[in-house]
């Protein structure tokens, strides 16, 4: 395959920064989209040129590290990671843009990286349950239900990747913060910290500039690991809920 | 760089032993070593800092459970989250002797398992402790909110895996790695939020600190920065990961690196066991030169898949179109009690001769079957989906085959490494106040891993066993004298590693960081992969320092080292693998028996199998750095089996 | 511990208005100072407004039945609640919480927009659309709504724009003199399509925010939205199409 990429170089976090366009050929559709960056680079380092920055590290579409826009969709075509996206959905010929994630909360650091360690902060802020080790009692001592256990896991799966910010017109985290807030509040071992843990990881998604959720439902279809819109719903009801019974 | 020296010839040094583990009953040791251990007084722990380096399984627990106990935690990661460690990727299950399923299983037999499993290359202290802390883990993991799968009256689910009998691994669907690290990254998030953890992320450590003969601190890069810093420490904790990415095609991720355990290794923590590399058979085959790394389906995949491949050599027909009595499942052939369960090593090992009879699947004969028609008819195709879907998606992601119609096509692939620093029966390597924790060391798991054990040693370490067993080392030690970056080893350290980049940097070759891994990961697959022989690992020897001449003269690093220099840290990771890999390849042939992970062709039985060799190799061999390229020291660990006698391996 | 957590906090964000250890703040802060909180604000008061505009419109079609019945009706707007009430204070009451209603939605709406432009100070530079019109339109349909407001207040209800001689207390002829000038349904006309999609994914999306929404009532809240829009589109759109087309005169 032969394409024409259109990538953003920016080299520093201050530094400005502009679409550059790379011709590219011999592409295989077996690639995956990271291969064919790598493709890129070798031939970039080899004219002694600053190859293409981008986050990526597991390859298989878990841990979260590689997310670019690619064709103004985050983590391109497919409902898939950047890492998984293959280069069979793409055709001979195509012209590609690649950009960063943009969000006032993800700045740029250097081209296709950016800085989402927002999210840590938000889940510091509450989104883990207290058990320090060793103080945990027999594993068989509160049955879940399997349907609350389902759903647990369904919002336990999001790999904390940032796209559902990436596509939201606003540059929302609701999507992220309600599928922690979802997993921990539906288990009754996450009982204990329900009210404080939604009202604070929202107060921090906030504070960390993140916009506010208009329904455009962008970040669910963006979202890799399907991650469904009425999470969001789901998290309102929790927020209000806690909201309401205030500071007891 | 070097001057070629005569590597192989290396010498054989004092004997080491665990001082650690104490006497006695096995299933007592434990206890006794928390109840002799000394204290650090609660009041004073604040006072000691702990530095950590990754936040996998085993980082992510320690770091957080040492802060817990009040210590001062600074931690490590090059990943721009603790929560993207590699750990995540681990999808099968993790084992546990709850014998929630009254099928037979203890404690003792997942010890007995594990031992057996690894080759009787494994320390049976350590094997013991780590199937006694099992049942605590999955108590700790579920108070955590780690969503295990659930029968539909609440309980955990549980199933069987690999090279056992029983049902005793826990899963995630087929995300378990995944659930168990955001468990503990979100423990050590709350530590963090507290500032009882100084999470430094986007960090590489470079090198590690010794000052006075004791583990002090590490030196690390910024990797936005560039900046590099020294970072001081009453001990510093390595959960760095294994170094299987040395072959450039592997399971892990792609900046998984060797370099912290290797630079640790220079400044004087003994490597064990460095051959002790495993193979994991259900790995998606590569499809071409752009192959950047492999993919894993999860081993569970085998507990309903079929493995097989045509009876007839150079069989081209589609597999829907070759009849059942054309097929050999030859793993139901050859072992017929365990079957498809085998252990990896055995299923790797056989997948590799039914593709050298010419019997292989897929493109260049690299690959068999693994068919699940079977299971969708018997189980139907939504339970098959509810155990296996995302496995089962992400393989027709890559490859656009549908493996619920088509059987799925699967290849051996470096996946995990049994070898790393050494550890005493504390944790702790020859440097005092240098503890190695996980898959960064040699300890559990002997010749060969069982399936959904690595998820189980890593948290036994970093939840269980270290913050046990440091405080011994902290209260034995007080407190030291503040160091600075003056003090002339810290100096030291820091200019060598500022030099090295600076050189790397420097070179201004023709050949890319990638060329170079590309090249090493290929002489050691061919030499060092799933059988070894000493040809091969002679000829591998020889070329090794070659390429590393090579490197030094043409490698090729664009850009500063003041940014984020990508290159720069691909080039600095091979500067490691490029003597790491010439230990592997020593050891595997110092080695002459085949044991688990470690194939010799000299050392076969006549039907094939591997055959150990206890007389003369019933020891964990621990190596002593001498220099880049020089010959370095042996030191053996004997092995003692009280317990578990060893026999040869039988799945048959 | 809990005082660290705060003291890490507070340092990051030089946040010292919310406690965590020895209580927190009251329901309506929290409320007022959350992006959640202000959205479950418009989703009350648009919700208050959306009930007041199903009833407007069925107040607006008795304009079919003839000037005595609509003049009726709006005379009866004024007495509604009495004798426990005096003349028009229900009615002030309608428009007390009315003005309350728009006020706080336009209010958070514009707070919460500002943040929403803030927290996106980049675009990219291959521009997508996938959401909805109705949802990409909401902010202005809420501007050209807030403005339609003004208008039509000043055109029938205090007569300062009427196009004709405004007469109080007798609508019917306002309205037909309203809806005989080329503009007055030019505007109308603009501002109830905008009225409907306002309506079609403000309901929806009220829904969500007040934590209605799932995965099994997705289906059942957007059939409810689209009719919402649709009906009161039609009905309001009924009374100056009559008029020109002369069923009403």
């Amino acid at each position: 395959m032969r394409l024409t990429l259109r990538v953003w170089r920016q080299p520093g976090a201050d530094a400005p920064g502009a679409m550059v366009t790379y011709p590219l050929d011999g592409i295989s559709e077996d690639m995956s989209f990271l291969e064919m960056l790598d493709t890129l680079n070798e031939e970039l380092i080899l004219k002694g040129d600053e190859p293409v920055a981008f986050d990526h590290d597991c390859r298989e579409g878990i841990c979260g590290a590689c997310g670019v826009v690619i064709n103004g969709d985050a983590h391109g075509p497919e409902r898939t990671t950047t890492c998984q996206l293959h280069m069979r959905h793409f055709a001979d010929g195509d012209t590609i843009d690649v950009e960063p994630w943009r969000a006032g909360a993800f700045p740029v650091v250097r081209d296709l990286v950016v800085d989402r360690s927002a999210f840590d902060r938000i889940i510091g802020s509450g989104g883990y349950i207290t058990a320090p080790t060793g103080a945990a009692p027999e594993a068989h001592a509160t049955p879940v239900p399997k349907p609350d256990a389902d759903f647990a896991f369904e919002h336990a799966e999001c790999i904390g990747c940032g796209a559902c910010v990436a596509a939201c017109p606003n540059g929302s985290a609701m999507l992220f913060t309600s599928a922690k807030v979802n997993h921990l509040n539906v288990l009754p071992q996450g009982a204990p910290e329900r009210e404080t843990r939604v009202l604070d990881m929202v107060a921090t998604m906030d504070e960390e500039g993140f916009g506010g959720c208009t329904l455009a439902g962008e970040c669910a279809t963006a979202c890799p690991k399907g991650i469904p819109l009425p999470s969001i719903a789901a998290m309102n009801k929790e927020w209000l809920r806690a909201a309401r019974r205030g500071a007891r | 760089m070097t001057e070629p020296t005569r590597y192989a010839e290396y010498t054989t040094g004092e004997p080491i032993t665990d001082s650690k583990a104490p006497d006695g009953p096995v299933a007592e040791r434990w206890n006794r070593r928390r109840f002799e251990a000394k204290l650090v007084n609660p009041a004073n722990r604040r006072k000691h800092t702990v530095i950590v380096v990754g936040t996998g399984l085993a980082g992510g627990a320690a770091g957080a459970t040492l802060a817990e106990q009040g210590y001062h935690v600074v931690q490590f990661c090059y990943q721009d989250s603790p929560r993207r460690a590699h750990s995540i990727a681990a999808q099968g299950g993790i084992n546990a002797a709850k014998n929630y399923r009254n099928d037979g299983d203890s404690v003792q037999r997942l010890f007995y398992d594990t031992v057996k499993g690894g080759d009787f290359r494994a320390r049976e202290s350590n094997v013991h402790r780590l199937a006694e802390v099992s049942v605590e883990i999955i108590d700790q993991c579920v108070a955590q909110g780690v969503p295990f799968a659930r029968e539909y009256g609440g309980l955990l689910d549980t199933r069987s895996f690999g090279g056992v009998q029983v049902s005793r691994t826990f899963y995630a669907r087929g995300q378990t790695g995944q659930q168990l690290l955001l468990g503990a990254y979100q423990a050590l998030s709350r530590q963090i939020a507290a500032g009882a953890v100084e999470m430094h992320p986007r960090t590489e450590m470079l090198d590690l600190l010794v000052v006075d003969g004791r583990a002090r601190g590490i030196v690390a890069r910024d990797l936005i920065t560039g900046e590099i810093t020294p970072y001081f420490a009453d001990a510093v904790v390595l959960a760095s990961g294994g170094y299987g990415n040395v072959f450039y095609l592997s399971t892990n991720a792609k900046n998984s690196n060797a370099t912290a355990v290797w630079r640790a290794h220079r400044r004087g923590a003994h490597f064990a066991n460095p051959c002790f590399t495993q193979i994991h058979p259900t790995c998606i085959p590569r499809s071409g030169e752009h192959q950047s790394k492999l993919t894993l389906m999860s081993e569970s995949l085998r507990n309903d898949g079929r493995i097989w491949v045509p009876t007839a050599p150079g069989d081209q027909r589609p597999p829907g179109e070759i009849p059942e009595d054309e097929r050999d499942y030859y793993l139901e052939r050859i072992y017929p009690a365990f079957g498809n369960l085998v252990p990896r090593d055995i299923a790797s090992r056989a997948a590799k001769n039914v593709c050298d009879q010419g019997r292989g699947v897929g493109p260049g004969g690299q690959g068999v079957y693994l068919d699940f028609a079977d299971a969708i008819a018997r189980l139907g195709r939504t339970a098959v989906e509810e155990k296996y879907g995302n496995l089962f998606e992400m393989y027709e992601r890559i490859t656009a085959e549908n493996p619920y119609e088509v059987p799925m096509r699967i290849y051996p692939a470096i996946h995990y490494t049994m070898g790393g620093l050494w550890v005493d029966y504390d944790l702790q390597t020859t440097v005092p106040g240098l503890f190695a924790i996980g898959e960064a060391n040699f300890s559990d798991h002997g010749a060969n891993r069982l399936g959904a054990s690595a998820l189980m040693q890593g948290l036994a370490d970093g939840y269980f066993v270290l913050p046990s067993t440091i405080n011994d080392y902290l209260a034995r030690h007080p407190r030291h004298d503040a160091l600075d970056a003056s003090h002339p080893a810290v100096a030291e350290t820091l200019a060598d590693t500022e030099d090295r980049l600076r050189l790397l940097l420097a070179v201004d070759g023709d050949r890319t960081p990638d060329s170079f891994h590309k090249e090493i990961g290929e002489l050691l697959w061919e030499h060092c992969g799933m059988a070894r022989t000493e040809a091969g690992l002679r000829k591998a020897l020889d070329r090794i320092p070659q390429i590393r001449e090579e490197f030094w003269r043409r490698i090729k690093v664009p850009g500063s080292g003041e940014q984020l220099n990508q290159s720069l840290e691909k080039a600095n990771r091979l500067v490691d693998y490029l003597e790491l890999a010439e230990l592997m390849c020593l050891d595997a042939l110092h080695r002459a028996e085949s044991c688990g992970g470690h194939f010799r062709e000299e050392s076969q039985t006549e039907g094939g199998e591997a055959e150990r060799r206890d007389e003369e190799f019933s020891y964990a061999a621990a190596w002593e750095f001498a220099g880049t390229g020089r010959a370095p020291v042996l030191h053996k660990e004997d092995l003692v089996f009280e317990y578990v006698h060893p026999t040869q391996r039988s799945y048959a | 511990m809990l005082l660290m957590a705060l003291a890490t906090r507070t340092d990051r964000k030089q946040r010292t208005d919310r406690k965590r250890a020895d209580g927190r703040p009251s329901a309506v802060r929290t409320l007022w100072g959350s992006t959640i909180g202000k959205k479950a604000v418009m989703a009350v008061s648009g919700l208050i407004m959306l009930g007041y505009l199903v009833a407007h419109m069925f107040g607006n079609l008795k304009i079919f039945f003839g000037a005595a019945e609509f003049n009726g009706y709006a005379h009866w707007l004024r007495t509604m609640g009495e004798p426990i009430l005096h003349y028009e204070w229900a009615l002030w009451i309608v428009r007390l919480v009315l003005v309350a209603a728009v006020v706080l939605h336009a209010v958070c709406a514009y707070q919460l927009s500002r943040r929403d432009l803030a927290a996106r100070p980049t675009g990219y530079a291959h521009r997508r659309r996938r959401a909805s019109y109705a949802t990409r339109t909401m902010r202005w349909g809420g501007i050209i709504l807030a403005l339609f407001i003004v208008w039509h207040i000043l055109d029938l209800t205090t007569g300062t724009v009427h196009s004709g001689g405004f007469q109080p207390g007798h609508p019917y002829q306002n309205v037909i003199d309203t809806f005989s000038t080329w503009y007055g349904n030019t505007v109308y006309l603009v501002a109830m399509l905008a009225l409907g999609l306002h309506v079609q994914h403000g309901f929806w999306s009220a829904a969500q925010t007040l934590g209605v929404g799932s995965a099994t009532r997705e289906r059942m809240l957007k059939a409810t939205a689209n009719a919402l829009a649709l009906v009161l589109t039609a009905g309001f759109v009924a009374v100056p199409v009559a008029v020109m087309t002369g069923v009403v005169s």
